[in-house]
């Protein structure tokens, strides 16, 4: 096969069978992921990257496959990306997504691409951040993620993506679970699945009132829900009223107004600076976990394995605390 | 035990409904610690190919039990050459008959697992078959 630099002018040129080759290589190999963002990066920033998340079996597959869909229409190219969990005991994954996304098959304008989590707990791979940015500099107008089916905390996303939607269905909880603190926080848009089944209108009212609730009725300023009491959508042109939108994948009901409020975020964001901030979030994670994962990949190879087993030894058999255990691993490495 | 994470399409082309066999191998490569993509049933083999290309497989699994493997597998060995991917390996499982084999192994199939072929017998078919990583 071709070296990595050749794979990279490949996939830039539109060889699909380059571009996965590279993804593959992402995942694989911190250093080679390096590499190849390094070579990629100034070509992107064109992008509109979209977030799509919530609970298992809330049809978030199905929706995506509607929406990429619907964005296909209007002449716009569509990269996903289906996120679904490695097993923590065998290590392997059983990436499904693609099962509901036959109808995706056969269009030159959709790349789609299963990505095992592989350990990471936040609803993405480790992988996510760097393949986003190489599909972006493929010349991907959109590119929808999919998280891992998320409970209430895997709020990742909302940092790795421009445009965040959380997917709920009816009959998935009480109002007391829509004013949990969690994934519900990270949207741009609230999506109500499923529409077509009984009790959607008290989904969508429950999710309606937590926003009311909030210290804005749901309004974003910059990226964050402001603290201040006066902040409303018409005094304000900076906020983002939230939109609970209903939506039925089966039926293809209100997939095409789902494509619009995107596209309107994405205008918001582009209008009001935000994107800017957007894209400073964005590399502040994608800084943070490079950092986390350089100085640990440093660490472990400044240490002796055995010695890192002999101090989980003695932290399980409470001979030594954790933050003791710290402070004598610091000790040992020149940090 | 071994890092690197084959990534395997399972996949079931032509139009018999019966995806347990698949399923089950599916769930085994998966707990072999295997990455397996799974397209569900009715794929046609430019769906398949496809779907392995964006994949980036190592390796893919057919499950036929329709008897339509005398033209399905021809046309899938056919398109995986056409996307360059002649090098990836491609096994059969379901019903095909003995006397068919012959035929299968000319057109491209590395290898052949019926009814009673074990779940170690394929996890170790694939590691031996699929390329060192980074090659």
């Amino acid at each position: 096969m071709f070296p990595l630099e050749q794979h990279i002018l490949r996939a830039l040129d539109g060889s699909v069978r380059s571009l996965a080759r590279l993804i593959t290589r992402i995942e694989n190999s911190p250093d080679e992921a390096r590499q190849i963002v390094k070579q990629v990066y100034h070509q992107g920033g064109h992008a509109h990257v979209v977030g799509i998340t919530g609970p298992p079996g809330s049809g978030k597959s199905s929706l995506v496959t509607e929406l990429a869909k619907a964005i296909r229409k209007r002449s716009l190219t569509v990269a996903i990306i289906a996120v679904d969990p490695t097993s923590p005991f065998t290590g392997g994954a059983l990436l499904g997504d693609r099962v509901r996304m036959r109808d995706l098959s056969g269009d030159k304008g959709v790349f789609i691409r299963s990505m095992a989590s592989r350990g990471q707990l936040g609803g993405l791979a480790q992988a996510t951040g760097a393949v986003v940015q190489l599909l972006d500099a493929a010349g991907y107008d959109v590119i929808l993620v999919e998280t891992v089916g998320a409970g209430q905390a895997e709020v990742d996303i909302a940092a790795a993506a421009h445009t965040t939607l959380v997917i709920e269905a009816p009959g998935m909880g009480d109002d007391v679970q829509s004013i949990k603190a969690g994934i519900l926080e990270i949207a741009d848009i609230l999506v109500v699945n499923k529409a077509d089944r009984p009790g959607v209108e008290r989904t969508v009212n429950a999710l309606r009132s937590m926003l009311q609730l909030g210290p804005t009725g749901g309004t974003r300023h910059h990226g964050r829900i402001v603290q201040n009491h006066v902040t409303l959508e018409e005094q304000d042109p900076d906020a983002w009223q939230i939109p609970v939108h209903k939506t039925s994948a089966t039926t293809g009901t209100g997939i095409a107004e789902l494509v619009d409020l995107i596209t309107r975020h994405a205008r918001h964001l582009r209008d009001t600076s935000q994107w800017l901030e957007r894209e400073k979030q964005r590399g502040q994670k994608e800084l943070e976990v490079l950092l986390f994962d350089h100085f640990l990949r440093r660490f472990r190879s400044e240490l002796p394995v055995e010695y890192e087993q002999q101090i989980i030894e003695a932290i399980a058999r409470r001979e030594l605390d954790p933050y003791s255990a710290i402070d004598q691993l610091l000790a040992q490495t020149n940090q | 035990m071994n890092e690197y994470k084959p990534r395997i399409l399972i996949a079931k082309p032509g139009l018999d409904g019966h995806d347990r066999g698949a399923k089950v191998i599916a769930r085994a490569l998966r707990d072999a610690g295997m990455e397996v993509i799974y397209t569900g049933l009715r794929q046609t083999p430019e769906m398949i190919v496809e779907a392995a290309l964006q994949e980036d497989v190592d390796a893919i699994g057919l499950s036929i039990l329709s008897g339509a493997h005398t033209v399905l597998v021809p046309r899938i060995m056919t398109l995986m050459r056409e996307n360059e991917m002649a090098d990836v390996p491609v096994f059969l499982g379901g019903i095909i008959p003995p006397e068919d084999a012959a035929a299968m192994q000319e057109a491209g199939i590395a290898g052949i697992f019926g009814p009673g072929a074990s779940i170690d017998e394929i996890s170790r078919f694939i590691w031996d078959q699929i390329r060192l990583p980074n090659a």
